[in-house]
């Protein structure tokens, strides 16, 4: 499959990005892993006119920590998140989607910053950094503007990102001491979007109770899900499997899954019900807190 | 366009489209012929070549991103007529019947061998696990890259290099 011919723009700083994006306006895509535009513009689902393609902007592969919060910049791929020794000591939640999104091949393309800004609910990293309470920020021509991660996603495919802004850059919180977090994915072969995915980030008080939660869907509805009656109903609580299986049975309540070929919606909800029980389960002993 | 690459550590240049994928420039314009076309959906991995040490899926790359970098194909394993140990693995151990998935499952092999010198079955299976195979149900793919890993750690203890 051939995708319909456009200007490709290969800019070297985010500031040329930025002003071809405002030159370009609305018929310009921006290209970063490629992973999902690609096979979008084969199919011919999208034909823009310009791809500026922002790989050769040095400078925004990082995955570091820096003034409190994990920072991953615009071209960091899902593999730099696996291969990162500070995600995979502090950030569970991180290093666990990092190795079940799509397969290892597409991994090594993919960045983490397309994975929010294309706005599909069924990718698995906005229901992450919901769970984590992230930042992002956007570069446009006035400068730079943070935007948290629970006002960006707008709709199906659709971002709070402006068509002359890039996602420069995402902050996740660096974690409060005795914290965890699990992402359960649920999908019938490697490769396939989830049938149904579910992230949890927990965190322990002295007194053993929890004193900071997020979990938040993927794939259970038009956008991501954060489920905030789940999270409420944990908070202050001893995490027993009393607990839990509340939180979860209010997790699947707040899913609303479409039926398709991955299952019906009945069945979508209990996955969501059973995946956000492992989740918490996993994240809570994470955070040191036994089961 | 102008697309100049590195292709098995011989240069290329090319006048292409924008739009023309990494795969199609690598088959049709260069003529090597040995990755191949599979799917074109970014599912089945058959188009698999290394850019730049990591593995990917040719038919999801344009050919223009590749620009000024390193590519190799399943042609730059065999040195100087000598087969290379994935090579003989696959044969050896019948990796392969209908060889459609096989120049795929060899770029990704090399790469994650070059990373996982000693690596275990479950490591080999996640490995590949982007690459399809509608023959051998992996098994033997598994034992031909344990055959490999195996000869190449053989090869790199009696102070060889490949």
């Amino acid at each position: 499959m051939i995708p319909a011919g456009f200007e490709y723009h290969a800019p070297t700083s985010v500031g040329e990005a930025i002003g071809l994006l405002a030159r370009l306006g609305e018929d310009a895509k921006v290209l970063s892993g490629g992973q999902s535009l690609i096979p979008l513009l084969k199919l011919r689902l999208a034909s823009p006119r310009h791809l500026v393609d922002i790989n050769r902007i040095p400078g925004l592969a990082y995955v570091k920590e820096a003034e409190g919060a994990l920072r991953i910049g615009a071209l960091a791929r899902e593999v730099d998140l696996d291969e990162s020794e500070v995600v995979r000591a502090r950030y569970p939640l991180l290093a666990d989607a990092s190795r079940v999104i799509a397969d290892p091949l597409v991994r090594n393309l993919a960045t983490v910053a397309g994975n929010l800004a294309h706005g599909d609910p069924a990718n698995d990293h906005p229901a992450v950094m919901l769970a984590l309470g992230a930042e992002v920020t956007a570069t446009g021509p006035s400068g730079e503007r943070r935007i948290p991660i629970d006002a960006f996603f707008t709709g199906p495919f659709e971002t709070a990102l402006r068509h002359d802004e890039l996602l420069t850059e995402i902050r996740v919180p660096a974690p409060a001491p005795r914290s965890g977090g699990s992402y359960m994915k649920l999908e019938r072969k490697v490769g396939d979007f989830a049938t149904a995915g579910v992230a949890a980030q927990v965190t322990l008080g002295a007194d053993g109770t929890c004193s900071a939660v997020g979990i938040a869907l993927t794939n259970a509805g038009l956008t991501p899900i954060k489920v905030n009656k789940a999270e409420a109903a944990l908070l202050g609580k001893r995490p027993d499997e009393a607990a839990i299986k509340q939180a979860a049975q209010l997790a699947a309540d707040a899913a609303q899954p479409d039926a398709d070929l991955r299952g019906s919606v009945e069945y979508k909800k209990d996955m969501v019900r059973v995946l956000t029980a492992r989740a918490l389960r996993k994240a809570f002993e994470r955070a040191g807190g036994g089961g | 366009m102008r697309v100049q690459v590195t292709i098995n550590g011989e240069k290329h240049d090319a006048d292409v489209e924008p739009r023309l994928l990494l795969v199609h420039l690598i088959r049709e314009v260069l003529r090597l012929t040995g990755t191949h076309i599979g799917c074109d959906t970014t599912h089945c991995g058959a188009c698999t070549v290394i850019l730049d040490g990591r593995p990917v899926k040719s038919c999801t790359v344009f050919a223009v991103q590749a620009h000024e970098r390193e590519i190799m194909t399943v042609e730059g394993l065999e040195q100087n007529g000598a087969l290379h140990p994935l090579q003989e693995g696959f044969m050896a151990e019948h990796g392969l019947q209908c060889g459609y998935c096989t120049p795929g499952m060899l770029m990704t092999s090399h790469a994650f061998l070059a990373k996982h010198p000693a690596p275990t079955e479950d490591e080999i299976r996640r490995a590949i696990s982007g690459n399809l195979c509608r023959c051998t149900g992996y098994v033997n793919i598994v034992k031909a890259v344990q055959h490999a890993a195996a000869k190449l750690r053989e090869t790199a203890g009696a102070g060889g290099a490949r």
